[in-house]
């Protein structure tokens, strides 16, 4: 016997509603998520654009695998491009000249792949650093940092294994140099390099299986991770920025139905929107104009897609004569130094936020992001490695930096090379110094108020400029951060101090040594006590932990 | 003190006492649209019309796939271009509406929820450890070695034969890396698709350069072989006059007259070194600038690569053509562990 309180669909929807709930307990899911809080700012739409890039990836690629045929088989081109007709060539490039030039929407839609891979790399790398600069990979985030940093990894791998399947003259040199990396490694290095082409370079195998790399194992990966990247977004429920109102313990933004529905949503239009534009009106990667791959023939001035363009860069930047013979057996150092200290710098990246937490020791949950000048030595470390990644990312341009300014060669290879070692130097410093002028200025705001431009003359002849003291809401976000000193090397329960801890230590006044503190309250009530009446500060009627709203 | 706080050490972290405490959210800025109608009808109209042009710019991409099917390649660009202006409309329009939508006419109060800790509270992890310690009673997972350490050794042993059973990706390496096509008699061809012709030494003027591959390349039936062959034949011819030419006595008669025949497969990882600068004899490699002294044996004078490209030993046939003394007699291209060991 049902109750009263059964209600009937009276509406089609109404209807369809309930049907799917009796089945799927849709309206728990709907009542648990449909008023979820997320916070608001432009940065956070980063990793927005890369997740609605690939989307767009899927879409458009789904379009191009109807089309294209990933065999290296030979053909002669009999397609409508006049200046390659009649041109051996693989079936890959053929399909692909094919999907541009014979097939309505063909041209359109590769084109919107190829920009919608650049700006799926770029997004997820400029969402990591946004990440990073913001310290939003602090406990309880760490984990979803890796899967982030696998996911970017993975983009980079979605990206180099769909450039090569068109088979033409430029990516096959770009496989080229991917064999040539693999037949570095010591031992096993030919034997990789046969089991990925099926044999000698360029062989008939390798884009066959690039293409089952690219359509499914790569987009099943990307998936899963984001999946599970989503998820703990879920979980930790989003960061948001220090401001009045935001603490460690809630999160303030707008619920999910309907700004977010409307406004993210939405936001996919745009970004399928802007790329379809562009797709439209600027020709990216003009395969008919390279040829088909032969492994005699190169165009100079040849550039990877971006996102490969720092590990071709460490490749140029590489001295000459690295070969190093050891008992008959040969390390090509050339290839090799370049290639360790690439996977060096992306492990670095990775643990990045394991080491910061061992050194400030801090087991807290952290919610609100930091201001990056408020993490002054975090920020000039991610300055530096900006720097570095750029300088081997310029490096894959050389070539044309050379001929675009009319310098020597060998001068901006030399330069880069110099750069690559002191870029980073400079950058963290400048950038530390920057942090940290920037937070004096604020410790200036809060403790004096703004400057108001308005210089006044005393009765007594004295002149004074009049600073107008700042908002409790802009006051509050001035000196609402997170503070850290730097420790001393302690001895442990055996009355040993460990190297480890004398590492921490070292660490710990390399972070913090030269810090700015936030303004105490004690400073504060200093700083106005000689002054006209302070402004008013609010007794708050209720502690910041009754702001959360019902759970 | 925050919950967070009091669960947690805050290691290095400071606790200064702030000025003032949080004041709160900020109070909400009121919008056009929130205090006069006539400025929200306004914006409901404005959404309209962008959801209008994206209906329209889904035709105008119906119409640009319908207006032209492919007879030129004017007609592939045109239909790209407003197939692409029509869905970019489209799309657009939806996007546009909807932020605006949400940015005019939806509610920006901000709202704040309560977070709550990742680590599970004390009882229900007590209960999680209560479930693990059951199922490992029933199981006797802990207290049955044998089986325990049985299955440690299956599930460690059972994925190799998936690894194994990828044996075959390719061939084994053998020496194929070493040796080439070339050999003693075969001559220099032009690389060309039209199957090259036989280069006289007399048609080498000084300075001149030419992409060559042996004559037997043509013979190969097979696409995959032949791309992978001239991936290692591929050589560049130049003459240089003889007197600007280091050579060493032991390969003085690998060259003839001032003609001199190198690998063109990059040292360094493999581009084809294509770039000839006459003046200088110098080879440059357009994919990492490697660059090679062509009148000096081809020694490494720049850029990442560590070995000279090797040289091909020419001379003359009875017919005045060019022709190989043989294969190279170093391996050509990349670097590998055992390139020194024959």
């Amino acid at each position: 016997m049902s109750t009263s309180t059964e209600q009937k669909p009276t509406t089609f929807i109404g209807g369809a509603a309930n049907y799917l709930d009796e089945r799927l307990s849709l309206g728990g899911v709907l009542k648990n998520f449909g008023r979820k809080v997320f916070p608001d700012h432009w940065s956070f739409m980063l990793g927005e654009v890369a997740m609605y890039s690939f989307v767009v990836l899927l879409i458009s690629g789904t379009f191009l695998t109807f089309f294209y045929q990933p065999s290296m088989a030979a053909v002669h081109y009999e397609g409508s491009y006049a200046p390659l007709k009649g041109a051996e060539m693989s079936i890959a490039y053929a399909s692909s000249l094919d999907i541009s030039f014979d097939i309505r929407g063909g041209l359109l839609m590769r084109q919107v792949h190829h920009w919608a891979a650049l700006l799926f790399v770029a997004a997820a790398g400029l969402h990591m650093l946004r990440v990073f600069f913001t310290g939003a990979f602090r406990k309880p985030r760490e984990l979803n940092w890796l899967v982030g940093f696998f996911l970017f990894l993975a983009a980079m791998g979605g990206g180099f294994t769909g450039y090569s399947l068109p088979d033409d003259l430029l990516s096959g040199n770009g496989l080229r140099i991917i064999d040539g990396m693999l037949k570095a490694i010591p031992f096993i290095g030919p034997s990789i390099s046969s089991g990925l082409f099926g044999g000698e370079f360029p062989g008939d195998e390798v884009v066959a299986r690039l293409y089952s790399l690219h359509i499914m194992i790569i987009p099943a990966l990307i998936i899963v991770l984001l999946a599970v990247h989503l998820m703990m977004v879920i979980i930790h429920k989003h960061t948001h920025y220090s401001g009045p109102g935001k603490s460690d313990e809630n999160v303030v933004g707008f619920p999910l139905m309907p700004v977010y529905v409307a406004k993210a949503g939405g936001f996919f239009f745009l970004v399928f929107g802007v790329l379809m534009a562009i797709s439209a009106t600027f020709t990216i990667n003009p395969i008919w104009n390279y040829g088909p791959y032969d492994p005699s023939p190169v165009s100079a001035g040849t550039q990877p897609d971006w996102y490969i363009g720092w590990l071709d860069g460490a490749l140029r930047l590489a001295p000459s004569n690295l070969d190093v013979y050891v008992l008959g057996i040969v390390l090509p150092m050339g290839v090799l130094l370049p290639l360790v200290i690439s996977l060096l710098f992306l492990a670095i990246v990775a643990v990045y936020p394991f080491v910061e937490k061992w050194v400030t020791g801090d087991d807290r949950e952290h919610h609100v992001l930091d201001r990056p000048r408020n993490a002054p030595t975090r920020t000039g470390l991610g300055a530096a490695g900006v720097m570095f990644y750029a300088v081997l990312w310029a490096g894959a341009s050389t070539d044309l930096i050379a001929t675009n300014f009319q310098m020597s060669l060998n001068h901006v290879l030399t330069s880069m090379q110099i750069l690559l070692i002191i870029g980073p130097v400079i950058a963290y410093w400048v950038t530390k110094r920057a942090c940290l002028a920037l937070q004096r200025k604020d410790r200036e705001i809060a403790l004096h108020g703004r400057e108001t431009g308005r210089v006044v003359r005393l009765p007594h002849g004295e002149y004074i400029e009049v600073h107008e003291p700042v908002d409790k809401y802009e006051l509050w976000k001035l000196v609402d951060f997170k503070d850290y000193q730097p420790t001393l090397a302690r001895p442990n329960a055996q009355g040993k101090i460990t190297l480890s801890s004398k590492i921490r230590a070292a660490l710990s006044s390399f972070y913090f040594e030269d810090r700015i503190a936030p303004v105490s309250k004690a400073e504060y009530e200093l700083a106005h006590a000689d002054h006209s009446p302070a402004p008013a500060v609010e007794k708050p009627k209720r502690a910041p932990k009754a702001l959360a709203g019902k759970k | 003190m925050s919950e967070i706080e009091k669960t947690y050490p805050a290691g290095l972290a400071t606790n200064i006492q702030k000025p003032i405490s949080d004041p709160g959210i900020e109070p909400h800025r009121v919008r056009m649209t929130d205090k006069s109608e006539k400025a929200a009808r306004g914006a409901e109209q404005q959404i309209a019309v962008m959801f209008g042009i994206s209906i329209v710019g889904a035709f105008i991409a119906i119409w640009g796939f319908v207006a032209f099917p492919i007879n030129s390649l004017a007609d592939t660009r045109n239909g790209a271009l407003w197939m692409g202006i029509g869905m970019a409309l489209s799309l657009l329009g939806i996007g546009f509406g909807a932020v605006h939508w949400a940015k005019t006419l939806m509610p920006d109060h901000e709202v704040s929820e309560a977070r709550h800790q990742a680590r599970t509270p004390d009882e229900a992890r007590a209960q999680a450890i209560a479930i693990i310690k059951t199922a490992d009673a029933e199981s006797g997972f802990t207290r049955r070695k044998l089986i325990r350490r049985s299955l440690y050794g299956a599930l460690a042993v059972f994925p190799i034969p998936a690894l194994v059973i990828f044996g075959d990706l390719g061939p084994q390496v053998g020496d194929t890396l070493k040796h080439t096509i070339w050999k003693k008699g075969v001559r220099l061809v032009r690389d060309s698709h039209e199957g090259g012709t036989p280069i006289k030494a007399s048609e080498v003027t000084l300075g001149s350069v030419f992409h060559v591959v042996p004559e037997n390349l043509k013979d190969i039936e097979d696409h995959g072989e032949k791309l992978n062959q001239k991936a290692k034949a591929a050589v560049l011819l130049v003459r240089v006059e003889p007197s600007e030419l280091k050579e060493d006595p032991a390969k003085a008669s690998w060259s003839y007259d001032g003609i001199v025949a190198y690998s063109k497969i990059c040292t360094h990882v493999g581009c084809p070194v294509a770039l000839y600068e006459q003046h200088t004899h110098h080879l440059l490699c357009p994919c990492h600038q490697s660059t090679f002294d062509l009148a000096d044996h081809c020694k490494v004078i720049f850029g990442p690569a560590a070995r000279p490209l090797p040289q091909l030993a020419i001379e003359v046939d009875a017919e005045g053509y060019l022709v190989a003394q043989g294969d190279f007699t170093e391996p050509v291209g990349p670097s590998f562990w055992d390139i020194r060991q024959s």
